[in-house]
């Protein structure tokens, strides 16, 4: 398989720039990276800098204005909006800051969600698998809880859930724990620990020292710019598994 | 996405919003309900008007006598005595398609009974007479093949001359005299109004033909030939074949033009059908305007709908719906919503028809098709209505979705 010997991610020289009124923001400077199956990646940076630009374009849910994006060794630029949308229900997952659960949905039919797109026929049983994932993050007991009755660090656990129900190759994570506590926070990071020891390649896009201090490597971004690319020293860890987390 | 699950998720956001799905659905609830009570109102009303029609004989055929033409000039309708019984007892017998045949000897004279004077139409006709003109007796008895045969001094009243000549008394058993012949009432008719031109159908007398020729004296002629053809489809094979029939009797050659007329009563019935029909569109078209504002009612509210669930488009299109996902999930809610609006509808509509017959007496029918018809449409008002906001709904950016509040 190509995909295999590919990295994750390969993006080259990418620029994203918009257009406000008459005037031309560059919100991507040319932008160089690449990241290997099983890292666990922090991309960090102040606001303004270009991260949620990067994280849309590696999400697809953006096209860079120039440069090269590989995916697993596929050229997503050329692609039209159909196969971007099945790049996304394929091989990507994603966290959000705000879970963006559907509401009024049990656990169990938002972690399914994603499955209902597929065309592939990859999934038989979308609500055993569903059960499985959220068991896989400790919410085994919670399955026919809608979003409104569960609590922040228990509807992310959902979200994640929803993340790795498919397997993807990447999953991305937009400020993940940006509206967590910090006890919760530090359940969360640990669950992304578990699942990267597991083998899922991880982007955690954070403002948050504390949160990159969890991943393997992290790289920071300024004013559009690639200004950081350094492995992390001295990595937190939790000692503890994410199914005994509460 | 297949249509199961389309259809599923469409039903999941129905039932999760009862308030809203049932408001929404009302507008086409009432409108299919309105569309079917005015079909069966129409349609009831052309049953009660053809029913009417076929009152007056609708496999009827009409032959009469041909225009005389003397030195050029026309001498109208009927003017040529080209008919004869012999014609009648022909066509009765070499007609195939005609399953009756009557012949009509008309008179006028002045009936004369116990209490008063009339002067009526007298017509010597067959037993079949009130076969062909569908014409009952309401008291008594009709004609029969011995009264034709003896030659019998029996008649029937029409409503209108046994009221006017014994009042309130029951003719049967009495006398009159038609030209100082006394006859005997052996019945009487039951009314049946006048025809279109306002003549009174019931200001007749009926006698055996065979005793109108023999014994009444004074100018007589067969007005009429009266057949029945055995179903409406056979009235054109009838009218062909009355004409080879008479023709061939009457020995004209091809280049001669007939000396007699075949006319039969389906203009009169199509006259009234169309008029009906066009009473029922007219019905109908006011009703579907209500359908319509009812898909009206729909867009607006898959309008709010897509505005209130842009960031579920946008969680969706990031865990890999295409747009045409979202479009098909918009348009199918819509679908459903109409649908079921339809058929709640369609219940109210023939519960609604039944009840406006019973309350006004007036003959509603409901048929399957109108039903099917109206559910059908109701469904199509959701695709039509639920387009716009579908493609909206299809149309949004994923980011900007997903930034939504």
């Amino acid at each position: 398989m190509v995909g295999s010997a590919a990295p994750v991610v390969e993006v080259k020289n990418l620029t994203r720039e918009y257009l406000l009124g008459a005037e031309r923001v560059l919100a991507l400077r040319g932008v160089s990276l690449s990241v290997s199956a099983g890292e666990m990646v922090a991309i960090m940076g102040a606001s303004g800098s270009g991260k949620s630009t990067l994280m849309n374009v590696l999400g697809c849910l953006d096209r860079p204005s120039a440069g090269e994006y590989l995916l697993g060794g596929v050229a997503v630029g050329p692609l039209d909006d159909d196969a971007l949308a099945d790049i996304r229900g394929e091989r990507l997952g994603f966290v959000f800051q705000g879970f963006n659960l559907l509401p009024r949905t049990t656990a169990v039919e938002n972690v399914a969600l994603p499955m209902l797109y597929d065309r592939q026929g990859r999934f038989a049983d979308p609500t055993a698998r569903a059960i499985a994932a959220l068991q896989r993050v400790g919410l085994g007991e919670r399955l026919n809880h809608q979003p409104n009755e569960l609590s922040g660090g228990q509807q992310q656990r959902v979200a994640i859930a929803r993340a790795i129900v498919t397997e993807p190759r990447l999953l991305l994570a937009d400020e993940p724990t940006g509206n967590l506590d910090s006890r919760t926070t530090v359940e969360i990071m640990a669950l992304f620990q578990a699942l990267n020891d597991d083998g899922v390649t991880l982007m955690i896009v954070t403002h948050e020292d504390e949160v990159a201090a969890f991943c393997k490597r992290a790289i920071t971004l300024k004013d559009g710019q690639i200004v950081g690319d350094v492995p992390i020293q001295q990595r937190r860890a939790v000692v503890s598994t994410p199914g005994a987390a509460p | 996405m297949n249509a199961r699950a389309l259809l599923r998720l469409a039903i999941q956001n129905v039932v999760r919003n009862p308030t809203r799905s049932i408001l929404t659905m009302l507008g086409v609830m009432i409108g299919v309900a309105a569309v079917i009570i005015m079909v069966a109102i129409g349609q009831g009303a052309q049953g009660a008007i053809e029913e009417r029609i076929k009152n007056l004989g609708t496999n009827m055929i009409v032959i009469t006598p041909g225009v005389a033409t003397t030195a050029g000039v026309s001498g109208g309708a009927q003017s040529m005595p080209s008919l004869t019984i012999e014609d009648a007892d022909l066509l009765r017998k070499d007609a195939q398609s005609l399953v009756a045949v009557s012949p009509v000897v008309m008179t006028r004279t002045t009936v004369v009974g116990g209490q008063a004077n009339w002067r009526a139409s007298i017509y010597g006709v067959d037993p079949s007479y009130a076969e062909i003109r569908d014409w009952q007796v309401a008291s008594g008895r009709f004609i029969d093949e011995l009264d034709i045969k003896g030659r019998k001094k029996v008649c029937v009243l029409g409503a209108t001359v046994a009221s006017r000549v014994f009042g309130e008394d029951d003719p049967v058993g009495q006398l009159v005299r038609l030209r100082d012949v006394p006859i005997e009432v052996i019945g009487v008719l039951k009314a049946k109004g006048q025809t279109a031109e306002g003549a009174d159908q019931d200001d007749v007398v009926l006698a055996p033909y065979s005793t109108v020729q023999t014994r009444l004296a004074g100018r007589q002629f067969i007005g009429q030939i009266l057949g029945s053809a055995s179903s409406p489809d056979q009235l054109d094979l009838a009218q062909s074949e009355v004409k080879l029939i008479l023709r061939e009797r009457h020995g004209l050659s091809e280049s001669q033009p007939d000396d007699f007329e075949v006319r039969d009563q389906r203009q009169l019935a199509e006259t009234a059908t169309s008029t009906t029909q066009v009473m029922t569109t007219l019905l109908s078209a006011i009703a579907s305007v209500s359908l319509l504002v009812g898909g009206i009612g729909i867009m607006n509210i898959m309008l709010v709908s897509v505005t209130e669930r842009t960031r579920e488009i946008g969680i969706r299109r990031a865990l890999g719906a295409r747009r045409g996902d979202v479009l098909a999930q918009f348009l199918v809610e819509a679908m459903v919503l109409s649908g079921l609006g339809g058929l709640i509808g369609a219940g109210v509509g023939v519960g609604g028809a039944w009840g406006v017959g019973r309350l006004t007496g007036w003959a509603t029918t409901v048929t399957p098709s109108t039903v099917v018809l109206a559910v059908l449409f109701s469904a199509g008002v959701g695709v039509v209505f639920g387009w716009t906001p579908a493609r909206r709904a299809a149309g949004l950016d994923p980011i900007d979705a997903l930034r939504h509040q």
